[in-house]
């Protein structure tokens, strides 16, 4: 056992001198504003001539190959730095490692370098007004017809949509079958004819998602991802993802956890030790889930319903490290400003990529082996 | 970089844990905790055969250490079972006499402690004020400000948990003074503190395990009790703890001998403490009244969370610990 990182310092050394010189002195507005997703597609432009918008990707899609140990040293580097909010992390993080899995070397080719340049940015269109956490729900449907299919039905709380170009989800596509039967994962361009997009103001009133209304949209065969109806695997296979690692990488909450010592050096009480002692445990967490990264990529098994428990870490370390920082800031908790920004980004953690509760259902079932309710 | 146990370490984990389900513990803690010491002896002595101690005694001195990482797999195993006696304070105090510097007191007593044929206490005041089994002990130690003591021991106080029989001490022969005792007994303070944590992260893995069979069998309205989503959500969150706590003691052992081990061994043991204590907590509560009584055998491991939660620094001395460390 060892966690002997020299071998990846001379990329580190490169990565941190890149965003030295190019991030942003000041924070790019909030992404989830149209003025703020245009920037943050532009920084994305930027992050990608410098092949550093998908490290891990192979080269001929616009990536460096780079190992997962370079991938989760990037992420810390780009945190620490200050880097600005993916805007494009739907797209890289959720759609791109399903197409790697079971997407065609044509969908491959024609989806994966404007998604690395920030020229197409992606939403997930999962949800429904039925099918929450509950997802095997869902009545969306994709109906045959010449050359393609035809979408109708309703999709919410699509992240990013309100400003996306492209939406990526799963349809029922035979009305006889029944939950995760007879699904098929679509790709469609959001402007399409037949798709009417009404964004949604998140709690803080910013467009950060979207419902969007499907009438006769028809998307060609080719944008079908793996095989008509073999959607909820597609899915699945996004799920790990989403509650893995590669959402919330560790940097992340190193970098906030650092920044949230600093606040405490600045506006702590050295006498509130109520209140050190959180500042101490973001911290402490932040640190465990860096080190549990190393150990998930150093393990060779399939990681599997593991990424639950993952999930459940980091989104409520997210939450309670910027309640913290809000504390701290005492009467100026509640003004807009970065900490607030990464507040209401936070308390969507428990919520989205299946609520924490079904998570600990997951963990329950699949990791402890506890009885099904009602399997007897 | 590769951060998981290879092969030789998990195989030292599993030989010592075959070893500790042998020897029955917790028939073994409840002798101890009547003063039957016999089969608590004779569990120290093979353990130190099969290495426990010599990965904290270096090999000049007779051991096999220092082999951090080796250490706190030995302590996972013994806190996963509960094993009664000074675990710890053997190892911090094998630290604190190599660290003197004095060849006539750690010739005595490194390969005395390597061999297992001593059992040796210590008492680090104010953290660890009182010397555990200082009567038993061929060596107790008491670090007095700047000297190193002889601990004489007082009465025994009684403790939550039946296996600690805890000591108050008063210094007696001055084995060594000077600066370079407060040095020795800060890394020997780290080192305990480390194994401290490991035996935690233990101790509510098998309280975790116990539970989750327990509620796969036990059953109430006509069902396993772990169906209940109430008790699904109670061991899900007990996991989530541990498997976070864990990494950070592997991170500890790791940073062994860099001036981050006092910073990273007090992160491990606030989390390791907060993990296994909140899986005692729920361990006790999915158990029901069984897991309340002194005969069932998991509640020695409840008791021994519970008193290892504060025992080597509370969490709040070690998040302390940690801000300041990062003030600097």
């Amino acid at each position: 056992m060892d966690l002997d990182l020299s071998s990846v310092e001379p990329f580190r050394a490169e990565v941190r001198a890149w965003l030295r010189e190019h991030v942003p002195a000041a924070p790019l507005p909030s992404l989830e504003i149209e003025e703020g997703f245009a920037a943050h597609r532009a920084w994305e432009r930027e992050l990608h001539e410098a092949r550093l918008s998908v490290v891990s990707w192979p080269e001929e899609y616009g990536g460096r190959n780079a190992t997962p140990l370079e991938w989760l040293v990037f992420e810390e580097e780009y945190y620490a730095a200050g880097g600005p909010g993916r805007v494009s992390q739907n797209g890289i993080n959720l759609l791109a490692p399903t197409l790697f899995q079971h997407g065609t070397p044509e969908q491959l080719a024609r989806v994966l370098p404007s998604m690395a340049s920030g020229e197409v940015i992606w939403a997930q269109a999962w949800s429904e007004p039925g099918a929450g956490s509950d997802l095997a729900s869902l009545r969306a449907t994709a109906t045959r017809t010449d050359g393609g299919w035809l979408l109708n039905g309703q999709k919410t709380w699509s992240s990013r949509a309100a400003f996306a170009d492209w939406g990526f989800g799963p349809f029922r596509s035979d009305p006889e079958a029944e939950r995760h039967r007879g699904l098929t994962y679509l790709m469609f361009p959001l402007d399409a004819e037949g798709i009417t997009r009404r964004p949604i103001g998140r709690i803080d009133g910013k467009p950060a998602f979207a419902e969007l209304f499907f009438d006769d949209v028809f998307v060609p065969d080719r944008d079908v991802i793996g095989e008509p109806g073999s959607g909820w695997k597609v899915a699945m296979s996004t799920t790990g993802n989403e509650r893995g690692l590669t959402l919330r990488s560790p940097g992340r909450f190193l970098a906030a956890a650092d920044r949230l010592v600093e606040l405490w050096r600045e506006h702590g009480d050295p006498a509130d030790t109520a209140m050190r002692d959180r500042v101490a445990d973001a911290w402490i967490k932040a640190r465990a889930y860096r080190l549990k990264g190393f150990e998930t990529i150093s393990r060779t098994e399939d990681v599997g319903a593991e990424s639950s428990v993952n999930k459940i870490f980091w989104s409520e370390l997210d939450v309670a490290l910027h309640e913290t920082a809000l504390d701290l800031l005492g009467p100026d908790g509640e003004l807009a400003g970065e900490w607030l920004e990464g507040y209401v980004f936070s308390l969507a953690g428990p919520i989205y990529a299946g609520t924490n509760e079904i998570q600990r259902n997951v963990i329950a079932e699949r990791v402890l082996g506890l009885p099904k309710a009602g399997s007897r | 970089m590769r951060f998981v146990l290879d092969a030789e370490q998990r195989l030292f984990g599993e030989t010592l844990g075959k070893l500790l389900t042998e020897a029955a513990v917790p028939g073994v803690v409840r002798d101890w905790a009547t003063g039957r010491r016999e089969r608590g002896l004779a569990l120290w002595r093979s353990l130190a055969d099969a290495g426990v101690f010599a990965v904290a005694v270096p090999e000049s001195a007779g051991g096999a250490g220092p082999l951090p990482v080796e250490l706190v797999t030995a302590f996972h195993e013994l806190g996963r079972h509960g094993a009664p006696g000074p675990y710890a304070e053997a190892v911090a105090a094998a630290v604190l006499l190599d660290r003197l510097g004095d060849e006539a007191i750690a010739g005595r007593w490194l390969p005395a402690i390597a061999e297992g044929t001593a059992l040796v206490t210590l008492a680090l005041p104010p953290a660890v004020p009182y010397a555990l089994d200082a009567d038993a002990a061929g060596l107790a130690l008491l670090v007095d400000g700047g000297r190193l003591c002889a601990a004489v021991p007082g009465g025994v106080r009684a403790s939550l948990d039946p296996a600690r029989r805890l000591f108050p001490v008063t210094p007696g022969e001055v084995l060594a003074e000077g600066p370079r005792v407060a040095a020795a007994a800060a890394e020997a303070y780290d080192m305990g503190v480390l194994a401290c944590a490991a035996q935690l992260v233990g101790t509510g893995r098998r309280l975790l395990e116990v539970s989750v069979d327990y509620a796969r069998t036990r059953r109430q309205f006509g069902r396993p009790i772990g169906e209940f989503q109430a008790v699904k959500h109670h061991l899900a969150d007990a996991l989530v703890g541990l498997e976070y706590a864990r990494p950070l003691v592997h991170g500890a052992a790791l940073a062994y001998g860099t001036p981050d081990f006092a910073r990273d061994v007090s992160a491990a043991k606030a989390a390791a403490a907060e993990a296994a204590y909140a899986a005692a907590k729920i361990a006790l509560q999915v158990h029901g009244a069984i897991g309340y009584t002194d005969e069932y055998d998991p509640s020695l491991l409840i008791r021994r969370a519970r008193a290892l939660y504060t025992a080597w620094g509370s969490p709040s001395d070690h998040r302390a610990r940690v801000v300041a460390s990062l003030a600097g």
